[in-house]
């Protein structure tokens, strides 16, 4: 393998471009963007604390094609006793009979994204990388550009989806490195509502690299419930790039849990376009060993009298490393924007690490915002308390980090999903009693 | 039950206790009074545990063990319950759901089986009404939002349910009215009995109207310098703190 001091990633992708079976008209425009862009270096103000291409070219030979999985079950990556419709994508690839869709065609479209290609929905042309941040993000450029597959998912105006959608992507690297570019396109019509969880897994000893990106248009009156789970056991270095668009009256939850992986880097970003919109984007990461976990939020007020909150919760233990960075921008004329974000760390281990920054950039004057950002140790007053109850010192730890972590679980409507989510912090967390 | 033999504290650079000797015995109260920043909260929270407090000198036998080698979560097992003064605010812990760990811990500690559920449930409920308190309180996150009031009988249904061997009491009178004042030390009272001691940390003598000390104890410059019977309360009551100081100085 080259010495990364010598190798120019950029320019060994745009090199490796081979032709994709889906003919996606925005691809070219997009590797130009990405051509331009360049993978971000450590100069780059929001890649600063991320080292994302030195990770890549550290460890990767770039090349597309993946090895074929003989993964036969992914039983064990479910939720137990979650009743959804599940889409599993495999080292890139769709994965049918993995797969189980069960909620009725007259609810809910979900496909491979390649095959709403092929037929041509109309949703594509309408909305399809309308919001990406392909002209900021290189990664989210290069997955315009390079996407292998992904999923679609429709909901028709007036409907409720009954059974939320489960996305599943395995990385599967057990033969050989593998490099995954994979993309949501979702669009929920006029007071259509629905729920989904998206998780990811990499498996065996080599290297993974997954370039996630996804846009979900929310429109008018429509309300999504998303959580996304990262608690990949496998040696992956996970980009993600999401951006929800808002109309008017929308209403939106997120939950983003990082547990697991060796870089993660999240890009969310919600551009509120509408008026009386709800938005609730709740984070929270459980970081161990030496994982590098990087929250990057943007809520984008671009129209007035709408409501967002932002609370993001870590604890960095062992020798992890946790990246938050909010922004929240309100445009002149989004005027009554009520927005607000808190940002709160603990950090358990004397080499663990946490960079938070807020940003808030306000052009409307009639608005309420707050922010607020805490870094600390675990609160010994409170310790002394427990443990002067006769709690052993190490239960009253973990008894104060789940409390601390358990509280981003209030807004999860679905029980089931609450309960797991819920088993893994406490699992993490040693609260075992 | 517990021996002081001249125990000396200091928290940084700042000696606070100087030399403390104190006897209590099984089935005694014993309260102590003092003018305030005279190290009255400093002596419990060295007795409980604390850590920020360095012992610089002087032994504690509690029932035979010395007890300042032990953490904080064996001298509660050991028998030991302090009220807090200040309690800690813990926003996401609720009384009951950490009484029952503790509970548990200083059970098996002790080599007694854990309580189940249905049992602990009903120990609670039969303590609850010891003290007068509201369900709905013990399940709020601890101390977040509670009245002075509601803080002090919190404090005491815990001692309630943990049955302490030495309650030491710091300041359970403050922030009380009179009927809040009342109920706190009935319950106390109650759970009083032969073979357990108090001992009462307070600036007022209205407390002690309620729980009747055997022995009252003037803390003053980090020294215990004058002891009496519940009489010095009352003299302490009507002349206030500035004899014992000029005393104090003399000698
Ligand atoms: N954590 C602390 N840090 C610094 N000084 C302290 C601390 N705790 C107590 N002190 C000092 O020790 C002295 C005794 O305090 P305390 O024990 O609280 O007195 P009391 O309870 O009798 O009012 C006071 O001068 C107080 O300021
Ligand atoms: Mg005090």
């Amino acid at each position: 393998m080259n010495t990364s001091a010598t190798r120019n990633l950029t320019a060994e992708i745009l090199d490796a471009q081979q032709p994709f079976d889906v003919a996606v008209d925005s691809r070219k425009q997009a590797w130009e963007q990405f051509r331009q862009l360049e993978l971000p270096t450590g100069k780059n103000e929001e890649y600063r604390f991320t080292p994302v291409t030195r990770y890549l070219e550290k460890n990767f030979t770039w090349k597309t094609d993946n090895p074929e999985s003989t993964l036969s079950s992914v039983q064990e990556c479910l939720i137990p006793q979650l009743d959804a419709n599940v889409i599993v994508l495999v080292n890139g690839r769709y994965n049918a009979s993995l797969s189980k869709i069960s909620s009725p065609q007259s609810e809910v479209t979900i496909t491979p994204l390649s095959e709403a290609f092929r037929t041509g929905h109309p949703a594509i042309k309408e909305h399809y990388n309308k919001h990406l941040n392909n002209q900021s993000d290189a990664c989210a450029a290069l997955n315009s550009a390079a996407w292998q597959e992904g999923v679609f998912i429709y909901v028709g105006k007036n409907t409720v989806v009954g059974k939320p959608i489960f996305i599943l992507q395995l990385n599967d690297a057990s033969q050989s490195q593998v490099i995954t570019q994979t993309r949501v396109f979702a669009v929920l019509e006029k007071d259509s509502s629905v729920a989904v969880i998206e998780k990811s897994d990499t498996t065996g000893n080599q290297f993974a690299f997954h370039n996630f990106a996804e846009e979900w248009i929310v429109s008018e009156g429509a309300h999504l419930e998303y959580c996304k789970i990262q608690n990949d056991a496998g040696k992956v270095c996970q980009v993600s790039n999401s951006v929800i668009y808002q109309a008017n009256n929308s209403k939106l939850n997120t939950f983003t849990l990082t547990l697991n992986g060796q870089l993660i880097r999240n890009n969310l970003n919600i551009l509120i376009d509408g008026e009386n919109c709800e938005s609730h984007f709740y984070g929270l990461y459980l970081l161990t060993g030496t994982t590098h976990a990087d929250n990057h939020t943007v809520v984008d007020h671009r129209k007035p009298n709408s409501f967002s909150n932002e609370m993001y919760k870590g604890i960095m233990d062992g020798n992890s490393k946790g990246v938050f960075n909010g922004k929240i921008y309100v445009r002149p004329h989004a005027q009554k924007t009520n927005a607000f974000q808190s940002n709160r760390n603990i950090i358990v281990s004397d080499s663990a690490t946490i960079n938070t920054k807020p940003q808030l950039e306000i052009w409307a004057d009639d608005v309420k915002c707050s922010h607020g950002c805490t870094s600390g140790q675990l609160d010994e007053e409170a310790l002394f308390y427990l443990r002067s109850r006769g709690i052993s010192e190490t239960n009253a730890k973990a008894m104060l980090l789940y409390a601390f972590a358990a509280e981003v679980l209030a807004p999860i409507q679905n029980e089931t999903l609450k309960v797991y989510l819920d088993n893994l912090i406490a699992e993490r967390l040693h609260k075992n009693f | 039950m517990l021996n002081i033999k001249n125990l000396q504290a200091k928290i940084g650079e700042k000696q606070i206790l100087n030399g403390i000797n104190l006897k209590v015995n099984a089935g005694e109260v014993h309260a102590i009074m003092g003018p305030n920043g005279s190290g009255k909260s400093t002596l419990a929270s060295v007795l409980a545990g604390r850590e920020e407090y360095e012992v610089t000198e002087g032994q504690v036998d509690f029932l035979g063990k010395n007890l300042l080698e032990l953490s904080p979560e064996d001298r509660a097992r050991e028998g030991i319950f302090m009220a807090f003064q200040y309690p800690v605010e813990i926003p996401g812990v609720s009384t009951i759901n950490f009484m029952k760990t503790a509970l548990n811990q200083i059970r098996e500690y002790r080599g007694q089986q854990a309580l189940d559920a249905v049992s602990f449930l009903q120990m609670m409920k039969e303590k609850m009404k010891l003290v007068e308190i509201d369900q709905s309180l013990l399940n709020r996150s601890l101390n977040e939002g509670f009245s002075g009031g509601e803080e002090k009988r919190n404090e005491i249904f815990q001692m309630a349910m943990l049955e302490p061997k030495l309650a030491l009491l710091d300041e359970t009178d403050s922030g009380l009215d009179i009927d809040a004042l009342r109920i706190v030390a009935n319950g106390v009272n109650k759970l009083r009995n032969k073979n357990n001691a108090v001992v009462v940390v307070t600036h007022y003598q209205r407390l002690l109207d309620y729980i009747v000390p055997d022995f009252v104890h003037v803390l003053y410059k980090g020294k215990i310098v004058k002891s009496g019977t519940k009489e010095l309360a009352l003299e302490l009551e009507a002349k206030g703190y500035d004899w014992i100081k000029s005393e104090a100085t003399v000698a």
